[in-house]
């Protein structure tokens, strides 16, 4: 079976072959070919960024469509909170929650909820254990893929708890399988605005199987949900979460629930790739706790949203302040001594950026890497389809493209052969007789 | 194969240029991640060194399969007794350096740390060199 790697894909159709896309990505993992945008699958992290600097749309995130849900007899919505900070002037959950389970689902637990509890086994484990400083979060999928790829000897810092949305899914199959229920009646839907969300729940990290079934994006249930929220008769009291687990839907959220102080809360891909190589130089031995964040704002900025960071931010305060105004209903079916809260899979390191297995080789072919890099202009244009002058001589050593890609050599070596032709046309032989040509 | 990088001495916030580019080849070489941490924790007390104390210098990083071997050149004041200044929480940063959160003295202790070879020569007026090796393959000794 091929492994699952990444849910971002390209809508060819849309693509211009602009470079919008390869220059931001953080991992390198876009080439333009042939006009069309192309991922290398084993460098996408699922940041989603291309999705948002894409002007034409031509990116998006390989998610589940809501007919699904007649797939299974019993269906469970597990809605991020995010989803609760997009809407116009709705800042009750039970309204949402409400309005979810009219889009067809027989059930609805919250992922905030599932975040208080990881919050709890998180402030055990940050007291007692043993773990490296700082200890970084493992709630963002892409922070974690970011790790394996560019930072694997940080993997021993990440805290080896699992997600909210792996807690939540756990807590809602083992309650109906408690009741009854045959599992493969059972659909967990995750209500997601992350892209790496959806594959976690494909090929997950750190455990062998994701309890998540689908993975429908706030996108897809947002227009219908918004319609629906209009016209409820009946407000049903299903919030179980409070503050501190709704409050994880933005950056800081995390870090602020655990209490301690000593904490750092960083949002923003690029920033948090600053803050990673810092802990690597061994400046941030002194920090209990990172929480980085792949997307502006924490989740609320993340690509499968409808509605702005910054806004959405906004809204969710709200949204909070309401929760404070009215208590949480009970929650008497979450059983989390049956569930496992921790990683039980080694997370691994990939080391997709190696030139080649063997150290001679891979020095041989960094010094012609060097050697290329030096003669190209190095002014970045991305004109080739790589993001950069040294991505592209990085792609001539691996034989995935070649020196005349770039157009500026191109336009050299058509000027030197130029040169050429006219030399060769002024050299007469010496048998003819010059006035004849 | 060897690289060779030149680090300013203006800008102490951007020091560590070097050594986040020598992290990069070496992930591209495919060096063991806990190498790459020590060199990148030795390098980087080097670098901010230079510009701390030495208004930057040049950095020479030698790579082959065997070790990695680095040489940090400076033009500055020179070290008066490097068995001192080897010593923890021994620094002749200044008062200003200090309230930036630099000068702990930690710094040479931390290169000799993370290095399996740290050799200093220091001149009084002339300038500092130091040298740092990290083996790669240092399990079979």
């Amino acid at each position: 079976m091929i492994e699952y790697l990444h849910s971002v894909t390209l809508q060819e159709d849309k693509c211009v072959g602009c470079t919008d896309c390869i220059k931001r990505c953080p991992t390198e993992a876009i080439r333009v070919r042939h006009g069309k945008a192309k991922i290398i699958d084993e460098r996408c992290i699922d940041c989603g960024l291309c999705i948002k600097v894409c002007r034409n749309r031509a990116k998006k995130a390989m998610t589940d469509k809501l007919d699904c849900l007649s797939e299974y007899k019993y269906k469970v919505a597990i809605p991020a909170p995010t989803l609760y900070a997009q809407f116009k002037d709705i800042y009750d959950v039970n309204v949402i929650l409400t309005g979810l389970k009219q889009l067809g689902f027989d059930e609805v637990f919250e992922v905030s909820r599932a975040a208080e509890i990881v919050t709890e086994e998180s402030k055990k484990l940050l007291k007692s254990s043993n773990l490296k400083k700082p200890v970084i979060s493992s709630a963002c999928p892409v922070i974690i893929r970011l790790i394996q790829i560019r930072f694997p000897e940080l993997i021993e810092h990440i805290l080896p708890v699992i997600s909210p949305m792996e807690v939540a899914a756990r807590i809602v199959k083992n309650d109906l399988i408690k009741r009854g229920i045959d599992e493969k009646d059972i659909g967990v839907f995750f209500i997601s605005p992350c892209a790496a969300k959806a594959t976690n729940a494909r090929n997950p990290i750190g455990i062998e199987k994701s309890h998540v079934d689908k993975v429908l994006s706030i996108k897809e249930v947002y227009k219908k949900l918004a319609g629906t929220l209009k016209r409820l008769d009946k407000i049903e009291n299903l919030r179980t979460s409070s503050y501190d687990g709704i409050r994880w839907a933005m950056s800081g959220g995390e870090g602020k629930g655990l209490e301690i102080d000593n904490f750092i809360a960083v949002d923003g891909i690029e920033n948090v790739i600053k803050v990673l190589e810092e802990v690597e130089n061994g400046k941030l031995v002194n920090v209990d706790f990172i929480e980085g964040l792949a997307c502006t704002g924490g989740c609320l900025g993340g690509p499968l949203t409808v509605e702005n960071s910054f806004v959405a931010k906004n809204k969710l305060k709200k949204v909070l302040k309401n929760t404070l105004e009215e208590k949480a209903g009970d929650c008497a079916n979450l059983h989390t001594e049956d569930i496992t809260l921790f990683w039980n899979k080694e997370v691994l390191s990939k080391p997709v950026m190696s030139l080649d297995e063997d150290m001679n080789i891979a020095i041989k072919k960094m010094e012609e890497l060097e050697r290329i890099y030096e003669q190209l202009p190095q002014i970045d244009c991305g004109s080739c389809g790589a993001p950069n002058c040294w991505a592209l001589a990085e792609d001539i050593v691996r034989n995935n493209a070649n020196i005349e890609d770039c157009i500026f050599m191109l336009r050299k070596k058509v000027r030197e052969m130029a040169e050429d032709m006219v030399a060769l046309a002024q050299k007469i032989p010496a048998s003819l007789n010059n006035k004849d040509f | 194969m060897k690289l060779n990088f030149e680090v300013d001495g203006d800008d102490f916030l951007l020091a560590g240029e070097a050594s986040s580019q020598v992290k990069k080849v070496l992930k591209q070489l495919g060096v063991a991640s806990d190498i790459i941490r020590r060199i990148a924790i030795a390098m980087y007390e080097a670098e901010i060194n230079m510009v701390l104390h030495a208004n930057g210098g040049m950095v020479d990083v030698d790579i082959s399969p065997e070790k990695i071997y680095i040489v940090f050149q400076d033009t500055g004041p020179g070290i008066e007794d490097i068995e001192l200044a080897m010593q923890e929480g021994y620094s002749t940063a200044s008062d200003k350096i200090r309230e930036l959160g630099f000068g702990a003295g930690m710094g040479l202790p931390n290169m000799k740390r993370y290095s399996d070879d740290l050799k200093i020569t220091s001149e009084l007026g002339k300038g500092t060199k130091v040298e740092i090796i990290v083996y790669l393959n240092r399990e079979g000794d």
